[in-house]
């Protein structure tokens, strides 16, 4: 051996394998067992699209696609009935728009004071208040909405019906707060404190440090943040149920009663219509509408999520 | 506009921002109690629902949520915990399989609930499992509904356990399974725990998929596993929908229960974490 040689050959730094090179089989039932429960969630991805595709397929049999996405009368248990979704779906986009338009700005405002100007002492105290607000029930921000918030409009001057886009809209903003807030500041949390520094050194002061070099920074999380609050908007079941109500019409005024897709179905849903029927079937075909979207802007949110950890993880 | 005086107006923003929400919290805490208290009695927790509103309590509906909240914790939290083992100890993340899973998962986190409610209608309730509108119907769907936090909260604790630890195990001779079970999940059992109970706690508040479910009936008698059932979440949309002011008090003072419960789960997930926080 020439092991004498000033310079020792090191060993090469490679990841070494310490489990088992033979398995025994014990270990191998174990590893299959913990494979078929991460199966399960699998098995619901697709559970979910066949239970929403099959009975779909079957109502597109019945009612043509550009009838359903273009017709604007959405009377599907009249007789006859009348199935153009459209007044669900732009029911559904401006509840989200008035949620939106006071999350987007309260989430963004509570994400920059927690991960820039509050004290860990502050942060102890404000993150668990958060987390509450996150805990309360949909339902119960419904039936808030509903008896605390239309009256407060009405009493002062804004004249709302008892059902009404408004009140429901921005509770499902002070409900997405949460959501909002603590995904862009993780976002702003793994923005490097190097940048912050360099900014400082070179005069900025706080204010703009948090604006011009964090929320830059961190854009791709803050907007992953807003597309799952979309996301969560669009999908919310109870508040817009109990406040927004059951009457589906175009109408862009935010006073007027409307009807959304998760409206529809969790109205439509719970009663006894026989499997099979037209109107059984309409449920899963607003269904799937619900999912694609959902699903399209999920999708988005994950990828702008990955695209900040790549950068600075 | 000086300096200062820009940052100091911002910094008065952002607390508008926050007073938002705790100004929204506050303000529906109070109005609920104010709105539930006279509601709240022995006959809410003994008494069936009624016509009556005088009459009227929702026994059935608490005990079918703790059922529910009970069986929640023997189905999603095992599978959640060895879906998270799975992912993080043995999957290799390259392979397709696996990051489909991955995926899979966190696009599940945000599908709407009431969607998982209309997988139960046409799967669990009525189609190939055909068990009925019955209590474990609903448990197992809130079951799918919760199983991704608990996945990515059990993740998070067993990513946290340094691999050091691991390498220790194995180099005494461990087997990988003995590594995991007597070292990883011991210690990340903190973080599990803070995130199952974060998860139950929003399972136990979940009404929408329950309404597909067939939840939304007139139950009388005390729930059973595979009876017509309840659930508390269920029972205040119920009251809220009755034109009668009384039924209102009704639903503020189940309201109240409800929050009791959720509230009481969350400052004990709060309590583990901060009591239990690990610092490797």
């Amino acid at each position: 051996m020439e092991a004498s040689d000033a310079t020792l050959p090191v060993a090469p730094a490679t990841e070494v394998d310490l489990t088992q090179s033979s398995k025994r089989l014990g270990e191998l039932v174990i590893k299959g067992l913990l494979g078929l429960a991460a199966f399960i969630s699998l098995a619901t991805t697709v559970g979910i699209v066949l239970s929403l595709l099959l009975p779909a397929i079957e109502f597109f049999r019945e009612i043509s696609p550009v009838e359903f996405f273009t017709g604007t009368t959405w009377a599907p248990l009249f007789e006859p009935g009348s199935f153009g979704v459209v007044p669900l779906i732009v029911g559904t986009l401006v509840v989200t728009f008035w949620a939106l338009l006071l999350a987007v700005p309260a989430g963004l405002g509570t994400a920059i004071f927690l991960s820039e100007y509050a004290s860990p002492r502050t942060r102890q105290f404000l993150k668990p208040t958060l987390e509450i607000l996150a805990a309360i029930p949909t339902v119960v921000f419904g039936y808030f909405a509903l008896t605390a918030v239309t009256p407060l409009l009405r009493s002062i001057g804004i004249e709302v019906e008892i059902f009404n886009v408004l009140a429901g809209g921005l509770v499902m903003g002070v409900m997405l707060i949460p959501t909002i807030a603590s995904l862009s500041e993780d976002a702003m949390g793994a923005v490097p404190q190097a940048l912050r520094d360099g900014a400082y050194g070179l005069g900025a002061d706080r204010l703009q440090v948090s604006t011009r070099v964090v929320v830059p920074a961190a854009i791709s999380g803050i907007i992953a943040s807003f597309v799952l609050g979309i996301s969560r908007a669009v999908g919310e079941t109870m508040i817009v149920l109990i406040a927004v109500g059951q009457l589906p019409q175009i109408t862009f005024n935010p006073k007027d009663t409307i009807e959304t897709m998760t409206a529809f179905i969790g109205a439509t849903g719970n009663g006894d219509l026989p499997t099979g029927s037209i109107e059984y079937k309409t449920i899963f075909a607003v269904g799937l509408t619900l999912f694609v979207m959902t699903l399209i802007m999920n999708i988005i949110s994950i990828r702008l999520v990955r695209r900040y950890r790549e950068v600075y993880d | 506009m000086s300096r200062k005086t820009k940052g100091n107006i911002f910094v008065g923003v952002m607390i508008l921002c926050l007073g938002v929400s705790f100004g929204t919290l506050g303000w529906l805490l109070v109005t609920t109690f104010i709105d539930g208290i006279p509601g709240l009695s022995g006959k809410l927790f003994t008494a069936p629902p009624s016509t009556q509103p005088e009459e009227a309590g929702a026994r059935p509906a608490i005990l079918a949520t703790i059922y529910i909240a009970a069986l929640l914790l023997l189905m999603a939290v095992p599978i959640g915990v060895a879906t998270a083992v799975y992912l993080e100890e043995y999957a290799h993340k390259e392979r397709w399989y696996n990051q489909i899973l991955e995926l899979n998962i966190q696009n599940l986190a945000a599908v709407p609930a009431i969607v998982y409610g209309i997988l139960g209608l046409a799967f669990v309730v009525r189609g190939p499992l055909g068990i009925g509108r019955v209590l474990l119907a609903g448990a197992i769907i809130l079951t799918l509904v919760v199983l991704p936090t608990v996945i990515i909260a059990a993740r998070e604790a067993i990513r946290a356990v340094p691999d050091t630890i691991r390498q220790g195990g194995l180099a005494l001779g461990a087997t990988k399974w003995q590594v995991i079970w007597k070292q990883v999940l011991p210690a990340s059992i903190p973080g599990i725990a803070t995130g199952s109970i974060l998860a139950l706690s929003r399972a136990v508040g979940e009404t929408a998929p329950l309404l597909l479910i067939g939840a939304l009936q007139y139950v009388a008698f005390d729930p059973t596993l595979l009876g017509a059932f309840t659930a508390l979440p269920v029972q205040i949309y119920t009251w809220i929908k009755l034109p009668d002011p009384e039924f209102r008090t009704l639903a503020a003072a189940a309201i109240i229960v409800l929050l009791a419960i959720v509230l009481t789960m969350n400052a004990l997930a709060i309590f583990l974490r901060n009591r239990f926080r690990q610092t490797w």
